[in-house]
């Protein structure tokens, strides 16, 4: 039996166009052995949730710089909920002050990269998560 | 710069030297690092010396500043004549707190404005778009129609100021809204002096703000060409921005070759649309990245000169100076701060500033410290432009032009970059211009494996980055750092709401129903696009109308 | 099965999940699969294949698009390449698809092909018995064509759809043997480019070479994917081929092959699965194997010895 791999939907809400560090997380993942499903830029959370639901992910990866992270990372989780996918790990990544983040864990993103964090913290933290 | 004879005697003192002394000091201690390179991969040696400029020809290498090619810098005097210009870049919330912030800079000895705008503005939606929600105001000003435009130069002369905006994608709107704001200051369009940045080309391989697919963009871009030169002589039409494509991880080299591809698809595009050369060529103007590694950076300048200079002569024919001329602003590096010890990143930012002066900037925006944790506070704004005026009264670097020529080891890697970037551009040409290979993802694809590779090295420890993955301490969170009040976003709303219910609706319609049927002709949509702002049509209801022409673009996933 | 009921009443959580399991082939899978095997046989399976960034996924989009205009359910299968060194894979298809991630009718899911080397792995099978079973009317599968996989679609596919592009060098070298064989229908898309025309009447050339072997004659058409140009009459064609299929039978016969291949297929499977298992449980295989490599014994003897033990 094939074992089962780690599904990670990396994804960026809002409307900045920055997504270096999107695409190296992606990148990272897959050399991790995980399947990334990328969707791109300006992403809405609803467009986020319907594809996390779809694509069976274990993981959603959102990254975001342009200063909206505590309105639409709280709606992707909202979302999922709502969508009975409550299961599925949330994580976000980006320009984010420490002073967000209690807010954030408290709204049901799992963790909080902030820049400078190397990416085999994030897949660490994914790996000893997921199942 | 040496003759044979005296070349063959550094020669062999120098083989002399790599046998002896060196390989005797080499026997008790290890170098650092087996090999050393630049951030462009360049290898870089142990020493320079003549033999490393033996084939320069100082006539046609370098020359004199203000003559072609311009290597050693486009105006005859630089800085001994005047500084570059101090221009941060700064816009937040509201128009009124922009405005408010912007005297506050002029007041400081700021020398010229510079506009940041908020997402959904960049993007063409207007604020009470379900889109723009929790967006609003966030990276810089939310500008929905004249009425926003003209409070946020309220109380600023148009004529005395020179302003840059950095907008793309919408950026004819935003200088139609410009340009309407100093007709009601009685500033007629032909005195106003600034820059739009309109460079969507790198919307597309590096930034992410673009709203319609390539080719309408492109003309969008030729209208605002062909316009300004008959209207706004003084204006900048496009600045050429390279700062974007580093910024997404791309290396030294790169960015100068993707940045110069882009130049050369502009003026391909405007050729295309029957405009002469010199006409518009000496309005466009540069942007580009400074980084830490200070002499790559330096080295990096010169030859991105060098070789636009000989682009527009040779490839287009360009016969007035001033059209082979790449001027160019300059921001430090955003992706080289740090979130840790943000203080280190004043250090940082001095560095990159001397790089950029070194190089023959004609305007600088230093970055602030704090930028890595969210927009900079006024102290630390005030430090940034400090840091700039340190270097230009104090360091003395200002008071000689091009000081580091002749520098074995940055004429060296002047040529080197020249060399390697004109590689990547003819390959670009081989794919059919910058356009075309960013439709084949060619040029994103490129930027994102030097990020990727960039990031293993940091997380390998072989990049060092000071207070990150080395000499790391705990610290308490920074306090103190500046917020947009979420309310900002509802009253800019209100503000769209109220304005829209006490401006002449049909008014509005007609001139937006004549943009439509213009958009759909090859007219030049800048007249069209004029008068819609100037009877308070919104950003977003003009962009939607020519998203209704044009589409929308997709972007090319290359990863 | 709670998950099973769920997900014919069109939970795409239910869905998802169901392919999840088929795609690691879980016990509960094969379990789920032998009970909507009943409800399959009512989608039209629409395989896509051509090169990568020939347009593939903004095709599809805009023919899901149109067919959604007609009140269809469809499904998409995006299958991108896995990495042979890591196992991972980036899969990002759904850039193109982004206008359809909210429509309730449509259902999108990637895969990589995981073990099978370019191939269309078996997951992609599962999954489209799934959706069938969940009463999609349409169910697309959008390969990269290299080698194998423009093979398998036609194992799974009702209607293969082969896209090509003007401009990829040698044109007509890079229209390979055996893709002519394949396809039902043919579509040169980037024909705003250059070299469209001399693409589709090269192509042509090479059809009336090709033997005829049905009353289908595979056409071809011109698009613009990213425009919606020439989309109309693609979905058109796919209908017709459908059609087609149905009233002169070859549907019925087609499916039977398949069903015939499938069975055969998942015989070798299982056998394969129960001898190795078997195989490395008994101590004696080792010994065997020392017999056979020291020249005691031959490997066909072996075999066949190891085949009568097991199967009497
Ligand atoms: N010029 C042109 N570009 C197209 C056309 N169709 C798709 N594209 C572009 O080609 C690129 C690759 O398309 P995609 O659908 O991802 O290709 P796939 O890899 O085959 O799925 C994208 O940038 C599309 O926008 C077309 O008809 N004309
Ligand atoms: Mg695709």
């Amino acid at each position: 039996m094939a074992e089962k791999l780690i599904r990670v939907l990396v994804a960026k809400p809002g409307l900045d166009g920055h997504d270096r560090g999107a695409k190296v997380v992606a990148r990272a993942l897959r050399d991790a052995g995980m399947e990334v499903i990328y969707t791109g830029l300006r992403q809405t959370p609803e467009q986020i949730a319907a594809a996390a639901v779809q694509e069976d992910v274990n993981v959603v990866c959102l990254s975001l710089l342009s200063g909206a992270h505590n309105h639409l990372f709280p709606k992707v989780v909202q979302l999922l909920k709502e969508k009975d996918a409550g299961d599925i790990l949330v994580v976000g990544g980006g320009v984010i002050p420490d002073a967000d983040i209690p807010y954030l864990k408290e709204n049901g993103i799992a963790e909080i990269f902030t820049p400078g964090t190397p990416t085999s913290k994030a897949i660490e933290f994914i790996t000893s998560h997921v199942q | 710069m040496f003759d044979k004879e005296k070349l063959a005697s550094i020669q062999s003192a120098k083989e002399g030297w790599d046998n002896g002394t060196v390989a005797k000091a080499l026997g008790k201690y290890k170098e650092r690092r087996e090999e050393f390179t630049t951030s462009s991969k360049i290898p870089v040696e142990r020493l320079y010396t003549p033999l490393n400029t033996a084939d320069l020809d100082y006539e046609q290498d370098l020359g004199f500043p203000g003559q072609y090619p311009f290597t050693r810098g486009v105006q005859p005097t630089m800085y001994r004549g005047r500084f570059w210009t101090m221009r941060q870049y700064a816009g937040f919330a509201t128009a009124e707190e922009s405005n408010k912030r912007y005297k506050y800079l002029l007041e400081q000895g700021q020398t010229g404005l510079s506009v940041a705008f908020d997402l959904p503005t960049q993007i063409g939606y207007d604020s009470d778009d379900e889109i723009a929600h929790g967006e609003i105001g966030k990276v810089g000003v939310a500008i929905d129609s004249l009425a926003d435009m003209e409070t946020l130069f309220s109380g600023i002369p148009l004529d005395k100021v020179s302003t840059s905006m950095t907008i793309n994608a919408p950026a004819s709107v935003l200088l139609a809204m410009y340009i309407a704001v100093g007709e009601k200051q009685g500033v007629s369009a032909d005195v106003l002096r600034g820059t739009i940045q309109n460079d969507i080309l790198k919307e597309y391989s590096a930034r992410g703000t673009y709203i319609y697919p390539p080719a309408p963009s492109m003309r969008l871009i030729t209208n605002i060409f062909e316009f300004c030169s008959k209207n706004v002589p003084k204006w900048n039409t496009i600045s050429i921005s390279g700062y974007h494509i580093r910024e997404a991880g791309s290396t030294a080299v790169q960015e100068v070759a993707f940045t110069l591809a882009d130049g050369i698809a502009y003026v391909k595009a405007a050729i295309d649309a029957g405009l002469n050369v010199d006409d518009f060529a000496g309005r466009l103007s540069f942007f580009f990245n400074s980084h830490n590694n200070l002499l790559e950076e330096v080295a990096k300048f010169r030859a991105a000169r060098k070789l636009w200079a000989k682009i527009m002569k040779e490839r287009f024919g360009a016969t007035k100076p001033r059209s082979w001329m790449l001027r160019f602003h300059t921001q430090t590096g955003g992706s080289t701060l740090t979130a840790q010890q943000p203080d280190n990143n004043i250090v940082r930012v001095a560095m990159q500033t001397l790089a950029a002066v070194l190089g023959g900037t004609q305007s600088l925006h230093t970055n602030s410290k704090d930028e890595a944790l969210a927009l900079p506070t006024e102290d630390s704004v005030r430090i940034a432009l400090r840091t700039q005026q340190i270097v230009a009264y104090e360091s003395g670097v200002c008071d000689t032009i091009d000081p580091l020529a002749g520098s074995y080891y940055v004429e060296a890697l002047t040529k080197k970059i020249e060399d390697e970037a004109m590689a990547y551009i003819e390959k670009i040409d081989a794919l059919g211009g910058a356009d075309k290979a960013i439709e084949q993802g060619f040029i994103q694809k490129e930027i994102a494996d030097s990020s990727y590779n960039y990031q293993k090295e940091v997380e390998s420890g072989h990049e060092v980055i000071v207070g990150m993955n080395k000499f790391y301490i705990e610290e308490k969170p920074v306090e103190g750092l500046l917020r947009v009040d979420p309310a900002v976003g509802e009253a800019q709303v209100k503000k769209l709401k109220a304005m829209k219910e006490n401006r002449d609706n049909v008014a509005v319609k007609n001139k937006l129903d004549a943009l439509k049927e213009a958009a759909k002709t090859d007219a030049n949509l800048m007249p069209y696009i004029l008068d819609a702002v100037r009877v308070y049509g919104t950003e977003g209801e003009i962009c939607n109308i020519l998203r209704e022409v044009f589409g929308e673009y997709r972007p090319v996933e290359i990863l | 099965m709670e998950l099973l009921k769920e997900a014919r009443n069109g939970n795409k959580r239910a869905i998802a999940r169901l392919i999840t399991l088929a795609e690691s082939e879980a016990e509960e899978a094969s379990h789920a699969l032998q009970q909507l095997y009943a409800y399959t046989g009512g989608a039209h399976i629409v395989g896509i294949t051509g090169p990568p960034g020939s347009g593939k996924s903004t095709l599809t989009d805009k023919i899901v698009k149109k067919l959604r205009k007609e009140d269809k359910k469809v499904a998409i299968l995006a299958v991108d390449p896995t990495s042979p060194f890591t196992g991972g894979a980036i899969l990002g298809d759904r850039v193109r698809m982004s206008d359809l991630n909210l429509d309730e009718g449509v259902y999108i899911r990637s895969l990589g092909t995981r073990g099978k080397l370019g191939g269309l792995s078996k997951a992609v099978h599962y999954a489209t018995k799934i959706l069938d079973a969940c009463d999609y009317d349409y169910i697309f599968i959008e390969t990269v064509g290299v080698g194998q996989s423009e093979v398998d679609i036609v194992k799974t596919a009702d209607t293969t759809i082969v896209v090509m592009v003007p401009g990829l060098g040698d044109d007509i070298q890079a229209i390979k043997a055996g893709i002519l064989e394949i396809g039902d229908l043919f579509i040169v898309n980037k024909s705003d480019r250059d070299g469209a025309n001399r693409l589709s009447i090269e192509l042509q050339m090479m059809l009336d070479l090709n033997a005829v072997k049905s009353e289908w004659t595979p056409p071809i058409n011109m698009t613009v994917a990213s425009k919606s140009e020439g989309v109309d009459e693609v979905v058109e064609k796919i209908k017709n081929h459908f059609v087609y299929l149905q009233e002169s039978g070859e549907l019925t016969v087609r499916r039977r092959q398949r069903l015939e291949t499938e069975i055969i297929d998942l015989v070798i499977q299982k056998l394969t699965t129960y001898m190795t298992k078997k195989m490395s449980k008994e101590g004696s295989y080792e010994e065997e194997l020392n017999r056979v490599f020291n020249k005691e014994t031959d490997p066909y003897t072996l075999v066949n010895k190891m085949l009568n033990e097991s199967l009497k």
